[in-house]
């Protein structure tokens, strides 16, 4: 019997039945319907024929645009993914009251844990990538990023940590820690289960895809804008992408090397933060936060440059103090290294250290003000559309003066002090991140998917889905505030307070109406697409847009501009549209069309993120045959990608000219048509 | 309604010095290709700093195990970084000889170089096994994990590297010197003088600073 078990153990590493949650029948069944889910769209695609196609035009796509559109999908599953946790989450604390409620603790922490982790890393931050690749490169005039195949492998990584979160559910366990994991309850000692490697190998894998698009998209901003892209001409979403990416590359890796130690100490016998042997606990939380505050930024730096392209182009007016903007996003670049110990005033670092980064803290809503002033400005005097992206944006602006404004006040060490850890500070996060972030990424959503797909969306479903998001989250998250000022802990899985039972009632109503927001938003994606004929783009630029990428159709070709844009200054594609009426668009000959050479499709990332996903599985279950495997897997996928020799097609001048023609022509009429009006 | 071109050439000289500069439009491969390169290579070195920092933050705490000056033996780090500087040395010449495509003096000094690469390894994983035998492995104490896994981290990417620098060889013995194997070649020169740089720091902070403690 022992030699069986070796064996099994060697084979199998510390997985078995067990790892099945056979008794807990959520869990369970939420992955038998995932898993029913998956199994049919596999059938209906294998069924349909579509394989070859995804293959060819998607899963080994280098284009950075379909990139971009993989990685929003990836995004909106995982938000229904974590919008579950969310809603399950309200209902047990809207009911636990002097009870135990629905969800046994040591399930409700893992929902709790793996909520924040998945909205984080798999919404939030695929998100505004997606957003970022999308349309970094239309908008800078070039045909690519800098790194088209690598790009591919970031986004395949990325998945590669989603997956694993999500098989947690149904193998094993996520952790129970919170989406930080803090030591000393995520060591070995305390956390002896696979739940933190579930959550830390998935960090490392995905952080890895991130990386490489952070380094990626600082390389293509800095180095591949086209002819009299000068930096001051740029729009803004490309200064707030090149001042996000600079923050991905100065701080996730301060993530992995983190998170590195964390599982040195849980496989290894580590003593970087265990109680014992001198190990220092703190210092996972001053490196977990020298990440953490600047990831903050991360992803709402991207939103703020959505907000800036929707302001200025609803309002029909260039964005009001562009170089006060440009100057203030690379402020917030920079201060937001300098803030993080306002995570842990309570830590005890003493009054001289607390009271400089409560003053860093607030100093950061300086430049956050400035943009404030600078849309607000930008709106005055303008002709304002308020169309589902315009909404979005003023939505945000309402919500984010309100959560910032709680920011500064936790800022202040001495009422953090009475505040840490609560309610509140869980309403103020999210006030930022759902006020900031979510409602930029929707606005950016609105706003450039008739550039990726051709149709504009519909509109009247957007509205419903702004009203219900926008009432929903107010109703939600404002009784947080008022329950952490009445003293609820975060995290509390039941409660014996009768103060706070209603506004806990309340804020699962706010869920409710979240959650018809969201289901406003599926119905607005299956009623556009059904009419897409009628919401057609058939000119590139359905908004009147003033940056580079409404010059080229929707969705753009492949190689995105037929000539490479020649720019002479700010809002170039708004230059451009005013010289062509004002020249009636005479039919002078252009340059000659020319041949032009794209990167190949390459199944490296793919196989790359499968032999990951093989790796990242079997570290977690302790298989080490398969983590070699894995690795030289991985290792022999690179050096295959190196060897091929040809690593670029060309489009030939003809068909270049074709394309390019369809959408002259189609412009034409659009002008002559506003040459009537 | 503004009429943005008209003020472009404003814009494009924002100190009013009288020269606009037109930003010329993309670069070549080579440079968005080192440049991309030293963005990691940049991130790779906030890593380490994150082990430096936890080095410096556990120094002391030896939990009664041994102090650095008790277990660093200053020869082999001698050696070692003897070893380190000199692959530099051998791995630009390969570069030189990469760049006017002579292929003798390319794999003479990617051979140096490995072999030099190899040495420091072998030091290195002596010393290791050394303490690890001795009782005074990484689970000794906080000062003994923080030593391990910023000289380890350090030793994983050097051994990273012989691998690259293998394929590097291959990559020119069966493709010989294209420009894109070119551009790997000058990636791969970039992360080998970085790793001699992390190294010097670790050399200082580590093994002088620790030896006199």
């Amino acid at each position: 019997m022992p030699a069986g078990r070796t064996v099994e153990a060697m084979m199998l590493g510390k997985l078995d039945w067990s790892a099945i949650p056979f008794d807990q029948p959520i869990p369970l069944i939420a992955g038998a319907v995932v898993l029913v889910g998956i199994l049919a769209v596999l059938i209906w695609v294998v069924v349909k024929g579509h394989l070859p196609y995804l293959w060819h035009e998607w899963i080994t796509s280098v284009d950075h645009k379909r990139i971009g559109v993989m990685y929003i999908l990836l995004a909106s599953v995982m938000l229904l993914r974590g919008g579950s946790d969310a809603i399950m989450m309200r209902i047990q604390q809207a009911i636990a009251y002097q009870s135990q409620g629905y969800l046994p603790p040591e399930h409700y922490n893992q929902i709790f844990s793996a909520h924040g982790t998945i909205m984080i890393f798999f919404v939030a931050m695929p998100f505004v990538i997606g957003l970022m690749n999308l349309v970094v490169p239309l908008q800078l005039g070039v045909r690519d990023v800098a790194f088209p195949t690598l790009n591919s492998v970031g986004f395949w990584l990325t998945s590669t940590g989603a997956l694993l979160v999500n098989v947690s559910l149904v193998v094993g366990e996520f952790a129970r820690t919170g989406w930080l994991a803090f030591p000393p309850l995520s060591g070995l000692t305390y956390s002896p289960g696979v739940g933190v490697d579930y959550y830390a190998w998935s960090l490392q894998i995905s952080g890895v895809g991130t990386l490489v698009a952070g380094i990626n998209l600082v390389t293509t901003v800095l180095k591949l804008r086209t002819k009299g892209m000068n930096y001051l001409r740029m729009p803004m979403f490309c200064w707030t992408t090149l001042a996000s990416n600079l923050l991905i590359v100065a701080a996730f890796p301060i993530l992995t090397a983190t998170l590195a130690m964390l599982l040195l100490d849980r496989y290894l016998g580590f003593h970087f933060f265990t109680n014992e042997a001198g190990g220092n606990v703190m210092m996972f939380m001053n490196l977990i936060w020298a990440w953490g505050h600047p990831e903050v930024y991360i992803l709402v730096l991207p939103a703020f440059g959505i907000y800036s392209e929707v302001v200025s182009t609803f309002s029909g007016k260039p964005l009001f103090g562009y170089r006060s903007m440009v100057l203030a996003t690379m402020a917030i670049c920079v201060i937001s290294f300098m803030v993080w110990l306002h995570h842990f005033f309570t830590m005890g670092a003493g009054p001289d250290v607390n009271a400089i980064f409560g003053i860093a803290s607030m100093i950061i809503a300086v430049p956050t003000g400035v943009k404030i002033y600078n849309w607000l400005f930008t709106m005055y005097g303008g002709r304002i559309r308020f169309a589902t992206p315009m909404l979005w944006s003023v939505g945000f602006m309402v919500t984010f003066i309100i959560g910032g404004l709680t920011g500064v006040l936790v800022a202040v060490p001495p009422a953090d002090f009475m505040l840490h850890n609560s309610m509140f500070l869980v309403a103020h996060f999210h006030n930022v991140i759902i006020g900031g972030v979510l409602f930029g990424a929707f606005a950016g959503f609105e706003y450039w998917f008739p550039k990726a797909f051709g149709f504009r969306l519909d509109e009247r479903w957007g509205k419903v889905a702004f009203w219900f998001t926008f009432i929903g989250f107010y109703v939600t998250f404002m009784p947080l505030y008022v329950v952490g000022m009445l003293g609820m802990t975060r995290r509390l899985q039941h409660y014996d307070v009768a103060a706070w039972r209603p506004w806990m009632m309340v804020a699962a109503i706010g869920m409710l109406l979240l959650s018809i927001g969201v289901l406003a938003q599926v119905m607005q994606l299956v009623v556009s697409i059904r009419n897409r004929e009628a919401l057609r783009d058939r000119t590139g630029d359905p908004w009147d847009g003033r940056s580079l990428e409404w010059a080229t159709s929707s969705p753009p070709p492949v190689f995105n501009f037929a000539f490479p844009p020649d720019v002479r200054g700010e809002d170039a594609y708004w230059a451009l549209k005013w010289h062509a009426k004002v020249q009636q668009l005479e039919d002078h000959p252009g340059p000659e069309y020319q041949d032009i050479e794209m990167p190949r499709n390459s199944p490296t990332g793919f196989v790359c993120a499968f032999f990951a996903t093989v790796m990242g599985f079997a570290l977690i279950w302790h298989i080490w045959w398969m983590v070699i495997l894995g690795g030289l897997g991985a290792f022999a996928t690179f050096v295959v990608f190196a060897w091929r020799d040809h690593d670029e097609y060309v489009i030939p001048a003809a068909e270049v000219e074709r394309i390019d023609r369809i959408n002259i022509e189609e412009r034409r009429s659009l002008v002559s048509m506003a040459g009537a009006a | 309604m503004s009429m943005t071109a008209t003020v472009g050439h404003a814009h494009a000289d924002p100190h009013h010095i009288g020269i606009v500069v037109e930003h010329p439009g993309p670069a070549s491969k080579r440079i968005v290709t080192a440049y991309g390169f030293w963005v990691f290579l940049l991130s790779d070195i906030v890593m380490f700093s994150c082990f430096f920092a936890a080095y410096a933050v556990l120094v002391h705490q030896t939990a009664d195990g041994p102090k650095g000056s008790e277990i660093f033996e200053q020869r082999n780090v001698a050696i070692e970084t003897v070893c380190l500087l000199l692959s530099s040395f051998t791995c630009g010449m390969a570069s030189i000889a990469a760049d006017v495509r002579n292929r003798l003096w390319f794999y003479l000094g990617m051979a140096v170089t490995c072999v030099l690469g190899l040495i420091f390894l072998t030091i290195e994983f002596r010393e290791f096994a050394d303490l690890v035998s001795r009782g005074y492995g990484p689970s000794r104490s906080a000062f003994l994990t923080s030593f391990f896994s910023l000289v380890g981290c350090h030793g994983l990417h050097v051994s990273a590297g012989v691998l690259w620098l293998l394929t590097m060889m291959a990559q020119v013995f069966a493709k010989g010197f294209r420009a894109d194997i070119l551009r790997r070649m000058m990636c791969f020169a970039l992360f080998w003088h970085a790793l001699d740089i992390i190294w010097v720091a670790i050399f200082s902070v580590v093994y002088l600073l620790g030896s006199g403690v």
